[in-house]
């Protein structure tokens, strides 16, 4: 096996090759570029949903505040981009030119302090990757640190996104209220609106996702990733064995974070704005369920997952309006009650099994990772045997939680 | 910020926001005593909870609309009461429905509870759309609801505000003798306690399960009910409750009911006391990141309960 | 739910992903078919052929905005079909494609384009929140669109690609502000309302007027976040600072719980003290409070179901035949009504359904066919119209107390107000 092959594992391999041909061959060649566009949206809620499989699937932490780093990262380049927009030139006709059209309808007449700094791109950047991360350090030190477990955790981090909702609603004058940041125009003179801009922005967002993927895959099999499955499974063990339990956790949070973050300045400019709306508990726990759809454990899954949730969406409030909430309830509790793991779970349960009866036994490792390389140790948490242990993890949970 | 007021004023704007403070622990006990029952004793995040109180919202809309099209007007006067004893069993019934159809087949996967009760969230409210339309509803109160009751110049009682209080008062102690006295109670808080010894002891856990649920979604019906005093009655109308709910239910230590009812005094009386020195986006905000804050430090909750598992 | 031309139109969209997949090819070819269509009333290859003109609905049917947003699609459809009744515009009739912007702000700027991309539509009738409008402007910019907001908002925007129907902020205010100095006496004010642009915008004008121009005073400026629903707080404060007028633009579902808060805090509306003053209440939020709550204050706006016009109590009889007879009719609904009969106005002056030449011909445009009455397109893309002042009544209707004996100027950048 080559180096990637090794890396990957020659099944993973195979699957990441399927993805990226649907991605970057089949997606481009089959879409005009407003439907492109979407997808291209779609992807960036990806992000957010990879990170879930780390800090859920992996970690067994349960974030339900994950719209707020997607935000965070969103308003990071959303407000370099309004700062751009908002040239002298451009907002000649403002009281106060040369700040944001919001700025000035508030009687700003100085561009706030924090505001200062998104006018260096590099800083921005920087921003993205590091303002998410610290700030869920920040929760995450506070929480982990005294043992808050699964379900404290879930509604403390939802109750943080909807202080942030307000927040941001607040202070419009400083964040440009309920509407958001809105009418971005260029990236350092370059016009983001176009077609071309779009469908360059699309493969820049797939070739960062795969960059995620990447990652989240090199997590997972180090030796930290098996580190985090044995904790979600028996979290004293792990503690009494010497490790701390909390650092992991921690890392694994911040780094679902600026996963998530890098999603949000995808989304900005892609769509051309950012709003609180993003940010609230709603969209935080509809995030949730792209990645259960795909697989809590499976990190293309949750590609997956937000493609498919969201195409649903769209084609489902298109034709039937009225239905689309019926069919989005019942995709939660149905995923929850039928497929715990989603379609990962789906595929490695019936659909692989199906296709190794057709396929020549040498291909057999395109389809499935039951191969004598690939012990069962990472993905391969598929049917029966997963939905055990994760009924005894589960049922931990709690009690972690109360203690 | 108080030199602007009398020492007359002073003293009646703490007695009158007191009040508005004890009216909105009203409130929350209401919101939370039934999510205590789900998640603090059974461990389910019932994301429903606020479509349950919607719930029953609407059956007391209904029972309002069945009595002045059908029955004397004399009477209209205590459709209230009906209203409320429907909403509970209403609710309670379709919790039980919910409990038997999904919720047993994840008690071992709580946070799984969390998505799968989202989605019947999501379900309701599209029913309420379908049925009663997008817009809000209107509940007509009996007029003795209504008004206020003077007790000086400037201090008035709402008088809806004092029901909403005597409500809340005999609720809680129902509750509260049930979960300590009766049989129920006892065995609910057994099977939490300890599920396989309880079976050992011939408890039908499944029957108490069921039970359990129906009752703290009865209450959130009878919550709801109480509401259309003082709130909206739309089909989202329920989303609006549930971030608030939980916070009350985890600040107080889930398995409490005594810290239910602490929490929500707390939250309250901090709330209403910050409304009126601050704005209400900014009061708001203020609370909830010092009960976030209070939670980091002290993830238990105000009251815990103490035992070895 | 919908009739009309959704069941084809739906279908086709159904299949757009199986489509998109075969038609490449066939899309090449057809590249430049719309062009041998074009005749000199559509020479931009808009949706219009020969006895047909698609244009685009864009509200929200699902999400917490479906509330407020029903009656705006009730009345595009409504004013749709009579237009169709009529013979159309131009000789062609007109089909609506209706999308829902799911009361979620990407939808709306996702849908716009669509209807501007793929559906070719040749306007759109919708948005309703500030928001949903800042969020499609850009895509109506870029692309090329026109666009029909019917909602009263906070002012300080032009766009060459929207008309306004509704009143903007210092419309609505101003008169109603002057009319309770003048006639009511009125000298201290407590100013409420939702927190988000809107409201501040609004009581950022209210605020410089009442100040400045009359030469009277705030006592009090509060806002509560959207959705909250315990509104005892401010009421103490209400009662404490003992304004003359509370200038109220509380949106949504915290209506419903302030004004049944201040009734039951002992507050008698009709009373007057403080008069209650709202730019917010319509009779369609009036249905979710109840009459009986809110009987006694006063509503500040163009429009009201009870104005006694020839032309209102035809629509009022057309509307309720058309969607049953115990329908409310708002200020916003009525201004949606507006909408599709302004840009068959506009379309027919310019003798071509070209955007650019619409936008041209709007300026001017005059209805005297409105159900308020008579309203005349500013060059600022915004609507001359009347102010009235209204009381609430118990059955949910307002009466007319007062109306603004010109029509009022559209001023979406008042100098000295900001």
């Amino acid at each position: 096996m080559n180096k990637v092959g090794s890396f990957i594992g020659r099944y993973q391999l195979s699957h990441f090759i399927i993805l990226a041909l649907l991605i970057f061959v089949v997606m481009p060649l089959a879409l005009d570029s407003f439907r492109l566009n979407m997808v291209g949206k779609y992807l960036t809620y990806a992000f957010v949903a990879l990170g879930l499989v780390l800090c859920w699937g992996y970690g067994g932490i349960l974030s339900l505040g994950q719209g707020v780093f997607f935000g965070i990262g969103g308003y990071c380049m959303a407000m370099f981009l309004k700062l751009e927009a908002s040239s002298p030139e451009n907002t000649a006709i403002q009281s106060t030119p040369g700040i944001p059209d919001f700025m000035d309808w508030n009687q700003l007449t100085e561009l706030p302090w924090f505001w200062v700094p998104f006018q260096s791109f590099t800083f921005t950047i920087f921003a993205i990757l590091i303002l998410p991360a610290a700030f869920a350090f920040i929760i995450a030190v506070a929480m982990f640190k005294r043992r808050v477990g699964g379900v404290y955790f879930a509604i403390i981090t939802q109750a943080i996104a909807a202080i942030l909702t307000i927040l941001i609603i607040g202070q419009q004058g400083y964040t440009g209220g309920v509407n958001g940041i809105t009418d971005l125009r260029t990236l350092h003179g370059w016009d983001i609106r176009t077609d071309e801009a779009k469908t360059i922005l699309y493969f820049v967002n797939g070739l960062l996702l795969f960059g995620c993927l990447f990652v989240a895959r090199y997590i997972i099999k180090s030796k930290l990733g098996r580190l985090l499955v044995a904790m979600r499974e028996r979290e004293d063990r792990v503690r009494f064995s010497g490790y701390d339990v909390s650092a992991f956790k921690i890392f694994i949070f911040c780094a679902a974070a600026t996963i998530s973050a890098i999603g949000g300045a995808m989304f900005t400019l892609q769509v051309g704005f950012m709003s609180p709306t993003f940010v609230g508990t709603g969209p935080s726990i509809e995030m949730v369920i792209f990645c259960a759809l795909g697989g809590r454990l499976a990190i293309l899954g949750a590609v997956y997952g937000a493609l498919v949730v969201n195409w649903a969406k769209t084609s489902f409030s298109e034709s039937f309006p009225e239905l689309w909430l019926f069919a989005m309830g019942a995709l939660f509790i149905g995923v929850v009650m039928a497929f715990p793991n989603g379609l990962a779970g789906l595929y490695q349960t019936y659909i692989a099994p199906w296709l190794q009866k057709y396929v020549p036994e040498k291909f057999h490792w395109i389809i499935t990772n039951r191969n004598p390389e690939e012990s069962g140790a990472e993905i391969a948490v598929a049917g029966e045997t997963a939905s055990e242990d994760e009924k005894k993890s589960k049922a931990g949970e709690l009690s972690h939680a109360g203690n | 910020m108080f030199a602007d007021y009398s020492m007359a004023e002073l003293t009646s704007i703490f007695a009158m926001q007191g009040f508005a403070g004890l009216i909105l622990f009203s409130v929350f006990v209401l919101m939370a005593l039934g999510l205590a029952i789900i998640f603090g004793q059974m461990g389910v995040i019932n994301m429903a909870h606020g479509e349950f109180m919607i719930l029953g919202a609407y059956v007391t809309y209904l029972t309002s609309n069945v009595f002045s099209a059908y029955l004397p007007e004399s009477i209209y006067g205590s459709y209230f009461f009906i209203a409320m004893i429907l909403a509970f069993f209403i609710t309670g019934a379709l919790g039980a429905l919910v409990e038997w159809s999904i919720i047993r087949h994840l008690y071992k996967r709580p946070l799984d509870t969390l998505l799968a009760t989202w989605g019947l969230s999501l379900i309701m409210q599209q029913i309420y759309r379908s049925v009663f339309g997008a817009r809000e509803v209107g509940v007509t109160l009996p007029d003795w609801l209504m008004g206020s009751y003077a007790i000086t110049d400037m201090i008035e009682v709402p008088i809806n505000g004092i029901f909403v209080m005597v409500l809340t008062i005999v609720i809680t102690i129902a509750v509260a003798l049930m979960m300590q006295r009766s049989r129920l109670g006892k065995q609910t808080r057994a099977v939490v306690q300890n599920r396989p010894m309880a079976a050992a002891v011939g408890i039908n856990t499944e029957k108490v399960d069921r039970l359990t649920f129906a009752l703290g979604c009865g209450i959130a019906g009878i919550a709801g009910s109480a509401f259309t005093m003082i709130g909206s009655t739309g089909p989202t109308a329920g989303q609006l409750y549930i971030v608030d709910t939980f916070l009350v239910v985890v600040f107080g230590g889930a398995s409490s009911l005594i810290g239910t009812v602490a929490s929500a005094f707390t939250i309250s009386q901090a709330q209403s006391t910050m409304e009126f020195f601050l704005s209400g986006s900014m009061a708001k905000v203020l609370t909830l990141l010092t009960v976030v804050i209070i939670l980091m430090l002290r993830p238990e909750g105000l009251f815990s309960l103490k035992m070895r598992r | 739910m919908h009739s009309g031309t959704r069941p084809k139109t739906g279908n086709l969209r159904r299949r757009s992903l199986l489509k998109n997949l075969l038609a490449i090819p066939a899309a090449l070819a057809l590249a430049h078919a719309p062009s041998t269509l074009a005749d000199a009333a559509n020479t931009t290859g808009l949706a219009v052929t020969a006895d047909t003109v698609k244009v685009g609905i864009l509200h929200s049917v699902t999400g917490t905005m479906a509330i407020s947003e029903t009656g705006s699609v009730q009345a595009e459809k409504l004013a749709i079909e009579q237009i169709n009744a009529m013979g159309g515009v131009l000789g062609r009739k007109i089909e609506f494609i209706q999308e829902d912007g799911a009361s979620d702000w990407p939808t709306f700027a996702e849908k716009s384009k669509k209807l501007l991309v793929n559906d070719k539509v040749a306007a759109v009738f919708g948005c309703w929140t500030s928001a949903s409008r800042k969020a499609a402007l850009p895509v109506f910019e870029q692309y090329n669109g026109m666009l029909y907001y019917p909602t009263f908002y906070e002012g300080l925007e032009q766009s060459p690609n929207v008309i306004y129907t509704g009143q903007e902020a210092t419309q609505q205010i101003l008169e109603g502000l002057d009319w309770a100095d003048k006639t009511k006496g009125a000298k201290k004010y407590f100013l409420l309302g939702s927190d988000y642009i809107w409201p501040r915008t609004s009581n950022k004008i209210a605020r410089k007027h009442i100040e400045n121009v009359l030469g009277d005073k705030v006592v009090g400026e509060e806002y509560y976040p959207l959705g909250h629903t315990q509104f005892n707080s401010v009421i103490n404060k209400i009662k404490l600072k003992k304004p003359d007028v509370v200038f109220i633009s509380v949106v949504g579902g915290s209506n419903v719980a302030f004004y049944k808060q201040l009734k039951a805090a002992g507050i008698d509306m009709s009373k007057e003290k403080p008069l209650f003053l709202t730019i917010s209440v319509t009779e369609d939020e009036i249905l979710g409070i109840g009459g009986e709550n809110i009987e006694g204050i006063y509503a500040s706006m163009k429009y009201f179901q009870s104005l006694p016009n020839d032309n209102n109590k035809a629509f009022v009889e057309a509307f309720k035949k058309k969607w049953g007879k115990d329908i409310v009719i708002g200020d916003v609904t009525q201004a949606a009504y507006l909408g599709p009969w302004l840009w068959k106005a506009a379309v027919e002056k310019a003798g071509s359904f070209d955007i650019d030449k619409v936008r041209e011909a709007s300026p001017g445009i005059e209805l005297t066919t409105a159900p308020e009455g008579y309203v005349k397109v500013h060059p600022n893309h915004h609507l001359w119209s009347k102010t009235r002042i209204g009381q609430a009544q118990k059955d949910g209707q307002y009466k007319v107390v007062y109306e603004s004996k010109e029509l009022i100027e559209p001023n979406p950048f008042p100098e000295g107000y900001q």
